[in-house]
């Protein structure tokens, strides 16, 4: 049996339970296709996810990071998205400064009844982290199988 | 500057005012200076001291000495009067039991720097005069120097010589420094590309020994349980292991005091390895005044910190591709 070795990047997306993890549903039960690369995670809110939890995604061994949250104003907390969009900037943009592939970490705001944008997101950054290739700059050796 | 603050110590303790005095003491060379605690009028005539050397920023000991016994006097540069004054905000410190005296400042003096820019080696006394330091050394000699040639890092880029807070100054009040270019340092790195950029910080982060100065010294950094203490995280008390935790160590250090950072410039200042760990702060400082508008912590007490405030039409975090950058070549 031929084992084939090109490179599949795992990605993990923290969608907030409100919106983006019903939209993810709706793609699952639309049969909207898109990788199995993407782990879920579910959080409260878009506001939960600190930024302490997206450097350790990448310490375990994630290639790609994306947050999913109510669209602005959509937030089943009134506000929390509108917090999380300001960290998630400032975090994104020290990332940057660090010279860490900006293309590695997106926001993306996917309410309950888009489903297709669900997938068709996903399926996009999946694209862009695989053209990246392995996480170098923001890996941790030992959480890394032998 | 230190006759008249001695003496501003000595008649504020003697008639009942304060109970303690901060401020600096002497050391065993002239440039070894302390901050220190003076509980009564023999110790501030022995050992209080004032100079060149005084760079340390004293507000983060009155989290807990402001809530000790009786009043206590402090005497304040302007950049330290900017942390105090956040950490009112932030009601870390008690403001009833603090006297805080203002002082004015033109910048102190880089041990290292004087000694390269001199060739001084046992420095016997440094004197200051219409900003030239006079340095005698034992065994005679003599050299002097522009103060403006030898000043510490966060110096040279002063923000503002006025003091936001105050109970009484000493000397003259001064003004916000408009045109210090504190981010050009900042704006160079961003003009580079992504591998330079982690070439550079790789360099610097590297030598990291995670000794915790920055963040012991760091009057931002005031919570009673730091989450580097937390033994469950992996990274308490223990160097990097490797580049990993160099790069999280660092990004969530200046992550958890933005909006809270008054760019003091104790952190790269206290720093024994030379990492100019400020770059990280002020590039936060640089994003929060051109995304959200300018924000200077500790300037004025009503106005709300950038990350507990948002608008409804703040920029998506896209803007961090967007605005781009240099590519890799």
């Amino acid at each position: 049996m031929q084992v084939k070795n090109e490179f599949r990047p795992k990605i993990v997306a923290f969608c907030c339970n409100w919106c983006s993890y019903a939209g993810a549903d709706l793609a699952g039960t639309n049969r909207l296709q898109y990788p199995a690369d993407v782990k879920i995670i579910r959080v409260p809110c878009s506001c939960r996810v600190n930024p302490l939890f997206i450097l350790r995604a990448f310490q375990r061994g994630a290639d790609g990071v994306i947050l999913c949250g109510c669209h602005p104003g959509d937030c089943h907390y009134t506000s929390g998205n509108y917090y999380a969009r300001r960290r998630m900037t400032l975090l994104f943009s020290m990332l940057d400064f660090l010279g860490i592939e900006r293309e590695r970490t997106r926001v993306e705001w996917v309410s309950a009844a888009e489903g297709a944008k669900f997938a068709a997101t996903m399926n996009e950054f999946v694209e862009t982290v695989t053209k990246l290739g392995e996480n170098k700059r923001l890996e941790d050796l030992r959480c890394k199988k032998a | 500057m230190q006759e008249s603050m001695k003496q501003k110590a000595l008649a504020l303790l003697a008639d009942g005012t304060v109970d303690r005095v901060l401020g600096w003491k002497k050391g065993d060379f002239v440039y070894d200076v302390t901050p220190a605690v003076f509980e009564s009028t023999e110790e501030v005539e022995r050992d209080f001291t004032f100079s060149v050397f005084c760079g340390s920023n004293l507000s983060k000991y009155l989290v807990k000495e402001s809530r000790k016994e009786g009043k206590i006097l402090v005497f304040f540069k302007p950049c330290d009067a900017y942390s105090f004054a956040q950490l009112l905000k932030e009601h870390r410190v008690i403001r009833e039991k603090v006297y805080a005296v203002g002082i004015e400042c033109y910048g102190k003096a880089d041990i290292d720097k004087l000694r390269d820019k001199t060739g001084a080696t046992v420095i016997h006394s440094v004197g200051e005069a219409n900003g030239t330091l006079t340095v005698r050394c034992f065994g005679g000699k003599e050299h002097t120097v522009p103060l403006y040639d030898v000043l510490l890092e966060k110096c040279e880029s002063c923000k503002s010589k006025k003091h936001p807070v105050y109970d009484e100054l000493l000397g003259d009040e001064g003004e916000v420094v408009d045109d210090c270019n504190r981010f050009d340092s900042v704006a160079k790195l961003e003009a580079m590309t992504p591998d330079e950029r982690y070439e550079f910080w790789r360099g610097e982060l590297s030598r990291c020994i995670r000794c915790n100065a920055c963040r012991n010294v760091c009057p931002a950094c005031t919570c009673e349980k730091c989450i580097f203490d937390n033994d469950a995280s992996g990274v308490a008390q223990k160097a990097a292991a490797d580049s990993f935790e160099e790069n999280m160590f660092h990004i969530i250090r200046a992550f958890h005091v933005v909006g809270r950072c008054t760019d003091c410039g104790e952190c790269s200042r206290v720093c024994p390895q030379q990492i100019p760990l400020h770059l990280l702060n002020r590039k936060f400082i640089k994003d929060i005044n051109e995304l959200y508008g300018e924000y200077q912590a500790g300037a004025d007490p009503d106005t709300r910190p950038p990350l507990v405030n948002y608008n409804t039409g703040d920029v998506e975090p896209s803007i961090v591709y967007e605005r781009g950058g240099k590519e890799n070549g």
